[in-house]
Formats: structure tokens, C-alpha cells, sequence
């Protein structure tokens, strides 16, 4: 299958790699035999390393990985989400961060300066259901939901701009090998673009013809994120689209 | 007597789904979708240690000759069972405890074989989902009609055959998953119409590969080509 079109086996000794790198992989496909870790996306059965997922096979240092094309959001501490209030709880906010488990703001992470104790009403009136917020996962494991923080820079209700909402796995492709993309993105619509590890991208700016070119690029990168020559493509999109608009 | 019927795969038709794929296998037209993995509803059903997998076959009122009523049979009931069954080795849950990973299959046209087809499907949909899995599951039955062993009988040959063995089969792990017997078999004729299934699975396997593959290197193609004509002009 994809293998056999472009089989290049590295023989090192008695190390052998099947996959070529950045070769697009599906679940079984074979990628190695020897001792390599198998990294994400990747299982070992024996001496053997099998792809989980379909996506991009690469080689980091001997580590074998799959790059997915597509999946669920699973949160990890540090991630920075975009989610919507769902529901207003006791002490906190119930939170829809697009990933198979609810997440929770607690009333005690968000930045009120208050002592005491805070009701139902008062809760309301920091987010109600439907908000959108800018959110930190500070605790998520096997056993419970993910819990969220607001105190921190950058942090908090959202009031303005577009959302755009994509598959999670192709935002490090949003943002691009140190920026590269994102940065371009920023600088051609003039726009402030804020990625959530959740797949959720917030654009903000000064008028709305700019906040849709943006989302429109967002959308191409994601449908052609396995291409080359990729940022020059958009840009040119960007650029074409932006031709005639008000810059502001 | 060991044709495969023709079968044409297509993957990620629905958009609205995590994952989907349709397929036709012979008179066969069905479609699978995956919904997950997603927040367990009800609460109680969601399992501490890996996501619980639930699946549902339904054949459409029209699917049939004479109309079909909505309602779940109890022969749906049992086959949404047995594929779930015939998946799950396959699906590796333990990534999602406490979520669901919801299965649809829905038969649009039946012509017998519509179990194998629909995990043939499925197995693509739940691909195409991003879910992690050990490796694809493909599925076809063989049967028996007038006294020989034959592949993939259609509906009319089923109604006249004496057998019919539906087999669902992970190549790469050589481990059937499915495995079920309506009818009579000598033991010779068993062993022969068993190995005509899995071979038949095996095609049935490098279609599915070459289904996914598709999907993801039709765009690439297509922003070349693009690329070339804006360099010759």
C-alpha cells in the first residue's frame, strides 16, 4: 500500500526502517523493525512498529511517530483552549472545550479580587452560558474531567472577533515552524490570531472583512496542511483577497 | 465461483461526522459515520478504564424490496451487536476512558452481505475519525449454492444456497473476528469456504488502504498541478 510505492529501507546493521519519512501512513501499516521507541501514534508488537492512525510517518532521533491527519482533542496541562460556558454550576462554570470530557472553571481561578464566598447570580454575571473564554488546563487526568484556569496573561472572557474552528491536529501547522505561518497570517490581515490547542482559533480585528479573510485561510491550511509550498499559497490568497478591502 | 463482487469505498463523505465512509459491494450502497470519542451520555454507561463503543445497524425502510419498518428487528439488534464485536479488538479504547465512540451503519440498498460490507465501512469510518486502532477489519461472506462452495453470494444466490458464512478478518494480526455459519457445511467444505473469505478480506483490505490513501493524496495532487500552471504562465 503506501509503503510498497515508496519503500526505502534504511539498513543500519540489523535496524530497519519500512516508512519513508513524511509518508502518509494508515492504522497496521508497518513502519520498522528493531530497537526503536515507539513514539506517538505508533505501537509495538514484538520487534515490530505498527502506525495507530492515519497520518505523516517521520523519524526523531530513533523515535518513530505518526503526525495524524485528523482526531479528537485530549487535553494537556499548559494547553491553551478556547471554550464556551455551558452551564453555571455552584462554585464554577461548565465548560465545552470540543474535547470528549467537560471541562470546569472554578469561581477560585478566575482573577475576582473577592474574599467571599460567591453565589449562583454573581457567577452569572462573569460568564453566562454561551461566553466564550481564552482558558488555561491546569489539572486533566485519566480519572477526571479537566479542570481550567483564568488567571494568567491573556486570559479570560472573549468579546470580540471570529471563531474558527478546526481539526486539533493540524494547529501546530496553523502556527508553523517557529511562527513562520502564523506570523505571515497576522502581518497580511491584520488581524491578532490566538490558537487554542483545541482546535478553536479566535481572530480579532479591526473590521470584518479582515477577520474573514483570516478565517479563510485558516480553513485552506487546514484542507491542504499535507502540501508543500503551503504558506506562499496563502499568503497569495490573502493577499488577492485583501485587494480592494479596507486595511483600516 | 470465487468472484468478489465489484466494491467501490469512499472515505470522509459526511462532513458532519468525526469520521465516515460509504461503500458499495455489489447491490450493496451503505453508509458508516462515527461520532467520537465523545462525552458519555448517559453519565452512567462510560466505562473508568476506556471508552465504550456502541453501534448501530439499521436498514432503511427503502433498502429492501418490501419496505423495511423503521423500527429496530431484532435480527438489527443482534448484527449492531456483532459488529461492535467484530470492531472492538480492533479499536484501541484505552485511550478514551470515561467517552464514547458511537457507530452508525445504514443500509441504503441490501443485497445480502450487508453485515460485511457495513464493518468494512465502519472499520474506514473509525479511520477516518482519527481513532486509534491496531489496523483496519475487512469483511465478506462466502456460502454455498447447489451443492459447491462459491464467494459473495448476491441476495437471490444466498436465498438459494445452502450456506452462508459471513468472516471479518485483521490481516496484518491474521485474526478473524467475526465468524458466524447459517446453513451446512462438510468439514472440508468449511475449511475451503473459510479460506475463500479471508482471502477475500485480504482484497478487501488493500481496498480500504487504497481508499484512505486516496482521500489525503487527491488534494496534494491537485495544488501541484496548480503550482505547475502558475509557473508556465
Amino acid at each position: 500500500m503506501f509503503l510498497h510505492d515508496f519503500v526505502q529501507k534504511f539498513e543500519l546493521e540489523w535496524l530497519t526502517v519500512y516508512a519513508d519519512r513524511k509518508q502518509l501512513v494508515g492504522p497496521g501499516e508497518l513502519l520498522a523493525e528493531g530497537p526503536y521507541f515507539a513514539g506517538e501514534n505508533t505501537y509495538r508488537e514484538g520487534s515490530k512498529i505498527f502506525s495507530s492512525r492515519v497520518g505523516m510517518a517521520d523519524v526523531v532521533g530513533n523515535k518513530l511517530v505518526v503526525v495524524p491527519v485528523k482526531g479528537a482533542y485530549i487535553p494537556r496541562i499548559d494547553d491553551i483552549v478556547i471554550g464556551r460556558v455551558t452551564d453555571i454550576g455552584m462554585s464554577g462554570w461548565q465548560v465545552d472545550i470540543s474535547a470528549p470530557y467537560p471541562a470546569m472553571l472554578p469561581g477560585s481561578e478566575t482573577p475576582m479580587q473577592r474574599g467571599r464566598d460567591v453565589g449562583r447570580r454573581d457567577l452569572g454575571r462573569t460568564y453566562g452560558v454561551g461566553d466564550l473564554m481564552i482558558a488555561q488546563v491546569i489539572a486533566f487526568d485519566r480519572t477526571r474531567d479537566p479542570l481550567l484556569t483564568t488567571k494568567g496573561r491573556g486570559l479570560g472572557k472573549v468579546t470580540s472577533g471570529r471563531v474558527a474552528r478546526i481539526t486539533p491536529a493540524k494547529i501546530p501547522r496553523i502556527i508553523g515552524k517557529s511562527g513562520s505561518m502564523i506570523t505571515m497570517l497576522k502581518k497580511e490581515t491584520g488581524t491578532d490570531i490566538i490558537p487554542g490547542q483545541n482546535g478553536v482559533i479566535l481572530v480579532t480585528g479591526r473590521n470584518p472583512d479582515q477577520e474573514r479573510i483570516a478565517v479563510e485561510a485558516i480553513y485552506m491550511i487546514e484542507r491542504e496542511a499535507h502540501t508543500s509550498g503551503l504558506t506562499d499559497r496563502v499568503k497569495a490568497m490573502i493577499l488577492d483577497r485583501m485587494k480592494g478591502k479596507t486595511v483600516g | 465461483m470465487d468472484e468478489l463482487r465489484p466494491i467501490k469505498l469512499e472515505v470522509g463523505i459526511l462532513d458532519k461526522a468525526d469520521g465516515s465512509a460509504y461503500i458499495e459491494h455489489g447491490k450493496n450502497k451503505i453508509l458508516a459515520a462515527v461520532y467520537g470519542p465523545r462525552e458519555a451520555h448517559p453519565k452512567h454507561i462510560a466505562l473508568a478504564d476506556r471508552a465504550v463503543v456502541r453501534c448501530r445497524y439499521h436498514m432503511a425502510p427503502f433498502s429492501v424490496d418490501e419496505r423495511k419498518s423503521p423500527a429496530p428487528s431484532r435480527r438489527e439488534l443482534e448484527l449492531s451487536k456483532m459488529i461492535r464485536e467484530s470492531l472492538e479488538p480492533s479499536i484501541m479504547s484505552e485511550y478514551f476512558p470515561r467517552s464514547t465512540i458511537d457507530l452508525f451503519i445504514e443500509v441504503l440498498q441490501a443485497d445480502a452481505g450487508t453485515r460485511c460490507a457495513g464493518i468494512t465501512a465502519a472499520s474506514l469510518a473509525l479511520a477516518d475519525a482519527g481513532i486509534p486502532m491496531r489496523e483496519l477489519v475487512a469483511a465478506c461472506a462466502a456460502g454455498k449454492i447447489e451443492g459447491k462452495v462459491a464467494l459473495d453470494l448476491s441476495d437471490i444466490e444466498d436465498k438459494q444456497g445452502d450456506a452462508d458464512l459471513p468472516v471479518a478478518f485483521m490481516p496484518k494480526s491474521n485474526v478473524i473476528s467475526l465468524l458466524q455459519m447459517d446453513g451446512s457445511f462438510t468439514e472440508e467444505e468449511f475449511r475451503q469456504a473459510l479460506e475463500m473469505g479471508t482471502n477475500a478480506c485480504r482484497k478487501i483490505y488493500d481496498m480500504q488502504r487504497e481508499a484512505l490513501r486516496q482521500k489525503y493524496h487527491v488534494v496534494r495532487d491537485e495544488t501541484e498541478k496548480e503550482e505547475i500552471a502558475e509557473v508556465k504562465a
